[in-house]
């Protein structure tokens, strides 16, 4: 009852000072609709960002054997016979945090098509590498699992083969090519992928059934490396872990022995992408606090200019009974009502900014409930904290000299 | 025997305006009966606005004792005496005090809205009745603006009497008005005193001091007259002998 005449008091005095209310509430509109507009592009350009990463393969996790010195010299990685396939299995079986696996053994050759030929490389992996590599095909299909198991001879191409070989333009799908001696058939085109970090052309590349590889082109039966994705970027330091606890479990190593494998994940883009997600979220957030707390200033100001204007008011409604309690929270109500009033259009304001944002000028947004609720939040708290001591002020005033105020 | 509404006794306020004390009241006794119309005159300084203040619960005395409506108010608390004003006391300003842009129902509602017991209903019929007794039922919707300054403190006058006081306190109700305009709240006041209101009144002049039933005379700090008025003019046939303006 009492609270509700208080409501109605102070919503009567911010009904009597439109403009100025206005004018006040605009601070926190402002402020508002500011850092929910700069939260939704900064967390457009993070997931923008985070999507360009990933696409990189950022979540790849390679295991490799570790190359041993045989009388003082260091043998080549390729040489290894100490990851095997049953090693692709159990990581396959075991593995919780790696969502796609894949066995991996390259060669390189002469990619020959008529009378073209091309320097290139061939991948023997299963069709789950594409998922691994976040690549895809731009036409026909990857191989299946079945020609792996038959240890098929086909083949999915890059960009680059297509170019160098296919030089009159036809549709290199159906086409037998030949890797070196070794006929294949053409049943997928890889999508353009460009240079990756280091340089290398990753369109010039030939994917095939690892089964075919082995046998056929390197005639071996060991793996030279597994690559696989761990489930998330955040996940990949554990899933890396894991893998390493699988591995020395099934290659019977002791803690202290030199491992005959090594695992590899992509840190240092993981490491780029977190630090400058972080950067971002702590310089938005300096945004935001910055535009709050002048909105709240805003807010203080005018209420300290309220209550000496109001002084006669205050000094009436003491004397007719009013408890320095009452004028506290009648004075404390008008500043919550004005910033939560403020923060209710802010937030609409910011949704419809950000709205245009992404339509007019098509940047990257991503409006985040949680953007919506601290801004909200901490307008309102704004409130409470920047209304609180001009309330205290109109509160302690003294009935008598505050009737005589002119 | 009437009740007692005001009884005061050795009351003393001192104030302390740096090394200096100013004794505003000097101990000073009396009680006012209920439905009592007493004047408390005096020049400026002679301590009757602290007398009020006193009366009005703004202010706590020195030393003495107050008590109005039997309740003694020396050792209050703010908060108690916010709702001795309340509930016991109707202020009546030289200034009106009205809020602006404010209705003379909303004005009149004021003193009601701090006090929890009396609901929305009962508030706004309370208000109208009020209203209505000070002659301005036409003038429920009008802010002071609309209203002029007699008006104006017919709304205030509607203000004090809506919580039902124990007495009407009013301070000089009648120094920003005409004579004429101030014959009219004075016969409203004879009015609300033949319903049995108790009435105290501070002013300077005399002439306001005659349609009062008693009359106190303070002069720095101390009583110095308190008679009762043998000859009281009736502020209506008065009224009825000034020739209307215009």
């Amino acid at each position: 009852m009492r609270i509700f005449n208080l409501l109605k008091i102070s919503f009567k005095a911010i009904i009597l000072n439109k403009v100025r209310t206005l004018l006040t509430m605009l601070g926190v509109i402002i402020g508002v609709a500011s850092v929910i507009a700069m939260l939704a592009i900064g967390e457009g350009s993070k997931q923008s960002i985070k999507s360009q990463i990933s696409n990189m393969g950022s979540n790849m996790i390679t295991v490799m054997p570790y190359a041993e010195r045989q009388a003082g010299v260091r043998l080549d990685r390729s040489e290894m016979q100490s990851l095997t396939l049953d090693d692709y299995k159990t990581l396959v079986s075991d593995a919780k945090l790696l969502t796609d696996v894949s066995p991996k053994v390259d060669g390189s050759g002469q990619v020959i098509y008529g009378a073209e030929n091309w320097p290139s490389s061939i991948y023997g992996v299963t069709p789950n590498y594409l998922d691994i590599k976040v690549w895809d095909v731009t036409s026909g299909s990857m191989f299946t699992d079945d020609e792996v198991s038959s240890a098929a001879k086909v083949a999915v191409i890059g960009q680059t083969i297509v170019e160098n070989i296919f030089t009159n333009g036809e549709d290199p799908i159906g086409k037998m090519i030949r890797f070196g001696n070794i006929p294949f058939k053409v049943i997928g085109v890889l999508s353009e992928k460009g240079e990756n970090t280091f340089g290398q052309d990753q369109d010039d590349v030939v994917l095939a059934p690892y089964t075919t590889v082995q046998k056929r082109i390197l005639a071996i039966d060991y793996l030279q490396s597994v690559v696989a994705s761990a489930i998330s970027e955040e996940q990949s330091e554990n899933a890396v872990a894991e893998v390493k606890v699988i591995m020395n479990k099934a290659h019977n190593i002791k803690e202290g022995d030199t491992s005959d494998y090594e695992v590899r994940s992509m840190e240092e883009l993981i490491s780029t992408f977190s630090s400058t997600s972080e950067m971002l979220t702590v310089l938005l957030v300096a945004i935001a606090s910055i535009s709050l707390l002048i909105g709240g200033i805003g807010i203080m100001n005018i209420m300290y200019v309220s209550v000496k204007e109001r002084t006669r008011e205050i000094g009436l409604r003491l004397a007719v009974g009013a408890k320095g309690a009452d004028i506290l929270l009648q004075f404390l109500i008008e500043a919550i009502l004005i910033s939560i009033t403020g923060g209710v259009i802010g937030v609409v304001l910011g949704l419809s900014t950000t709205f245009i944002i992404e339509n007019v000028l098509h940047w990257p947004t991503s409006v985040t409930s949680s953007s919506i609720i601290i801004s909200f939040g901490v307008c309102a708290i704004t409130g409470i904290f920047f209304g609180f001591y001009p309330a205290r002020k109109a509160a302690a005033l003294d009935p008598i000299t505050a009737m005589r105020y002119e | 025997m009437k009740n007692i509404a005001i009884q005061i006794e050795e009351l003393k306020r001192d104030f302390k305006m740096g090394e200096e004390v100013v004794h505003a009241l000097r101990g000073i006794s009396f009680t006012i009966k209920e439905g009592e119309f007493v004047t408390i005159m005096g020049t400026s300084g002679s301590g009757k606005s602290t007398l009020l203040n006193t009366l009005g619960c703004l202010d706590q005395p020195s030393s003495g004792i107050y008590k109005i409506d039997n309740v003694p108010v020396k050792n209050l608390d703010k908060n108690q005496l916010a709702k001795i004003r309340n509930e016991k006391i109707g202020f009546i300003f030289q200034a009106y005090n009205l809020l602006p842009r404010t209705t003379a129902l909303e004005n009149v509602e004021l003193p009601l809205l701090y006090n929890t017991k009396v609901s929305t209903e009962e508030r706004r019929e309370r208000a109208i009745e009020a209203l209505t007794k000070v002659g301005l039922a036409e003038r429920l919707n009008h802010t002071p603006s609309q209203l002029s300054g007699g008006q104006q403190q017919r709304v205030a006058i509607a203000r004090s009497l809506v919580n039902n006081p124990v007495v009407l306190l009013a301070d000089e109700a009648t120094g920003n008005l005409d004579t004429r305009t101030s014959y009219e709240i004075m016969a409203l006041f004879q009015e609300l005193h033949d319903q049995g209101k108790t009435i105290v009144f501070v002013t300077h002049e005399s002439d306001i001091a005659s349609f009062s039933n008693r009359t106190i005379v303070l002069k720095d700090g101390n009583i110095i007259k308190d008679d009762i008025n043998t000859k009281i003019r009736n502020a209506k046939e008065e009224l009825a002998a000034i020739p209307k303006a215009d």
